[in-house]
């Protein structure tokens, strides 16, 4: 069976307009794609689907993981599947300490009556908060609550750290990032590099692809995969912005008479 | 004293004439005058005691019509053939001593078994520090406890209840520690109870001294599961100057039990005055507490945390009360309903003339896991000075879908992500109590019960 992320035809609608417009995209095993695109061309959204968020219709197409249907999984069934989204917006659950909620998560991918090895548990998650530079006294924190920008991010990867998935999408990971958090973060993500896994780094900024090196580069714009190219091309986009990918595919469009 | 039993014996059989009360029937009192002969007590505390008992037959039954008892299931608060519980033998009172686990760093541990004490475990405390059982207290202490014994006003609607209370003979402690003293662990002291009908009387006094420290746990119990017995506590709080008194009221009945808890707290010179009312079972639970800010730089944290299930009734009435400038009050109460539970919160701030620079803030919150459960929130403000911050905010409402849906986007499965969020409602209680001895035994009781509930 082929070991990728694969989303093929993908149309999907929130509030009934359609976002998303007939998406195709293939993120083998140990690749790491970026998505860029200009503001509103469906990055979130696909971010969104992809995790199975309730305001997200599916209109058409679908995504499959590892040959697996994708979209057929309950939200919580696609994570102990392995896909991991790391949030734009990471939402705060007061009371929850991350201690807890990363055990939760953990626990969760355990057979029914096996408990997990607490003092194993902290020993290793200590040692990933020790690499971002959490400090240790976070666990007890509750889960995002009064944290910076900054913060909040770190925990996304420590999560996707702990969870080790087979599939991770990083959503805008880099915005409300210091070049420091920056650093620290992209470190968690080169060091989580492996022909196992596969990244999708969602951005909208060219900086974060200076730190993780992405292998492939797509544009999104208006619902659709305009362009693929290698880690120049997002570099090209910094330097010319995104009119002439989007010109030079609306003159692909009249050529082939779409 | 033969002759004021007579007397009382008289009372009682004239209201009994005049059937003034169905609601408690006399045997209560009769019982409990015989059982006494208590000639050691002060008279001041015996007249005492008999006024409460006439104040007990005069005052309405709770009603409909008022406000106080708004939204409350009136069922609850009748009762017959009322009777004082019952000292059980040696064996079983043991057993439960054993039960009885307090902390390791605990300053005393006291048990009353059905009102009567059955065993009490002191260490060496500081000089000066009364450690007693109400009783005794009373006997050996009698003018230091009169300064401070049932001062204040029911006025939150209990007024019979607190009469009642009044009228009996108390269990639990009188805790005095003197200025500039710091007494190192809590004073912990279980309430063990049952029998159909049946009623403990629990009062906890605790007193401290310009600049002292003192921390308070009473446990409430059940001694079976299905008793529907009744608990009619009172705990009064007066805190010196520049002192801090941290109390909590950890209660764990069966769901046939009920118990009502009223309280004051009389706050002075920058003292520092902490209460939590952690209601983890019991069918029917009325509380209320009043915070009185009297002097300069004096604060009150009232807390509660309660987890409401099956038909359980929790209904709170508070009052923060400023009366002079320069003070704070933070009352945080959190409600997690399941089943076709009830919660209703009455709480006025009153910010009286003059009070200037006062804050105080009041904050319910009710996490509604049951489309049958119901929250009842009554806030009130009433402000007579300037300069003040008041907030008050009262919510309730299902767990948040975002919140839901990212723990399910970690793996974690829609029950579990319920109880985690909704634990985590209740934890923030627990985040705001000091001590971590204190924490943890609290965080380990609702741990046990909240498991029963949401499974």
């Amino acid at each position: 069976m082929s070991q990728v992320l694969s989303i093929s035809n993908l149309k999907a609608n929130v509030a009934g307009q359609e976002i998303l417009k007939g998406l195709n995209l293939e993120v083998p095993q140990g690749e790491v794609h970026a998505i860029m695109g200009p503001n509103g061309s469906g990055k979130s959204t696909l971010a969104k689907v992809m995790a199975g968020h309730e305001d997200y219709e599916v209109t058409a197409g679908g995504i499959t993981m590892n040959g697996e249907d994708l979209l057929a999984m309950e939200i919580d069934e696609r994570s102990r599947a392995g896909f991991f989204l790391a949030f734009q917006y990471p939402l705060e659950i007061p009371g929850v300490s991350i201690a807890n909620f990363i055990r939760a998560a953990r626990q969760a991918r355990l057979q029914k009556g096996d408990e997990l090895d607490a003092v194993a548990f902290y020993k290793e998650m200590y040692g990933k908060m020790d690499e971002l530079k959490i400090d240790r006294s976070f666990t007890g924190r509750a889960v995002n609550e009064g944290f910076s920008g900054g913060e909040k991010k770190r925990l996304e990867i420590l999560q996707m750290m702990m969870l080790e998935p087979k599939y991770a999408v990083l959503d805008e990971t880099d915005s409300g990032l210091d070049i420091d958090a920056l650093k620290i973060v992209a470190d968690g993500v080169n060091a989580m590099r492996s022909p196992e896994r596969g990244f999708l780094v969602i951005t909208h900024y060219q900086r974060l692809l200076d730190y993780i090196v992405p292998d492939v580069v797509h544009v999104l714009y208006k619902g659709e995969i305009i362009k693929t190219g290698g880690k120049e091309l997002a570099l090209e986009l910094e330097d010319k912005g995104y009119d002439w990918v989007i010109q030079e595919f609306a003159d692909q469009e009249v050529a082939v008479g779409v | 004293m033969a002759e004021a039993i007579a007397e009382l014996e008289k009372i009682v059989s004239d209201e009994l004439g005049k059937s003034a009360s169905s609601w408690a029937d006399a045997p209560l009192r009769a019982e409990q005058v015989e059982n006494e002969l208590a000639g050691d007590l002060p008279s001041w505390y015996l007249q005492m005691r008999d006024e409460a008992w006439r104040t007990f037959i005069a005052a309405p039954v709770p009603s409909r019509r008022d406000e106080a008892w708004r939204f409350a299931n009136l069922k609850l608060t009748k009762f017959s053939g009322l009777q004082l519980a019952q000292t059980l033998e040696a064996g079983q009172a043991q057993a439960l001593v054993e039960r009885s686990v307090a902390g390791e760093k605990s300053a005393a541990r006291l048990v009353f078994v059905n009102n009567a004490l059955v065993s009490s475990e002191i260490s060496d405390l500081p000089e000066g520090v009364i450690c007693l059982p109400m009783n005794e207290a009373l006997i050996q202490h009698g003018e230091k406890v009169r300064e401070f014994f049932m001062q204040e006003e029911a006025q939150l609607g209990g007024k019979k209840f607190a009469a009642l209370h009044g009228s009996g003979t108390l269990s639990g402690v009188f805790v005095h520690v003197p200025a500039g003293v710091e007494l190192v662990g809590p004073v912990e002291v279980f309430h063990w109870m049952g029998g159909a009908e049946r009623v403990i009387l629990p009062h906890t006094l605790i007193v401290s001294g310009e600049g002292s420290t003192v921390s308070v746990i009473d446990h409430y119990q059940s001694i079976d599961e299905d008793a529907a017995a009744l608990s009619i506590g009172m705990t009064d709080i007066v805190a010196g100057k520049n002192s801090k008194v941290n109390y909590v009221a950890l209660q764990r009945l069966s769901r046939s039990d009920r118990q009502v808890q009223m309280g004051s707290t009389l706050v002075g010179e920058d003292a520092a005055v902490k209460t939590a009312l952690i209601n983890l079972g019991a069918a029917w639970v009325r509380n209320e507490n009043i915070s009185r800010m009297m002097a300069s730089g004096a604060r009150s944290d009232m807390l509660a945390l309660n987890l409401a299930a099956a038909n359980d009734e929790v209904d709170q009435r508070t009052l923060q009360l400023h009366e002079v400038e320069n003070t704070q009050s933070d009352l945080f109460y959190k409600n997690a309903l399941y089943d076709q539970a009830k919660t209703i919160f009455d709480g006025l701030i009153v910010v009286e003339k003059g009070a200037h620079h006062t804050d105080a803030f009041q904050t319910c919150r009710n996490l509604l896991n049951s489309d049958e459960a119901e929250a009842n929130s009554m806030p009130g403000l009433q402000i007579d000075a300037d300069q003040v911050r008041c907030s008050h905010g009262s919510t309730a409402g299902p767990i948040d879908p975002d919140q839901l849906f990212y723990c399910s986007t970690r793996g974690i499965t829609e029950q579990a992500a319920r109880q985690l969020i909704s634990f985590g409602f209740l934890h923030e209680v627990i985040d705001r109590l000091d001590g971590d001895e204190i924490k943890e035994v609290v965080n380990r009781e609702l741990e046990k019960a909240f498991k029963v509930v949401s499974e």
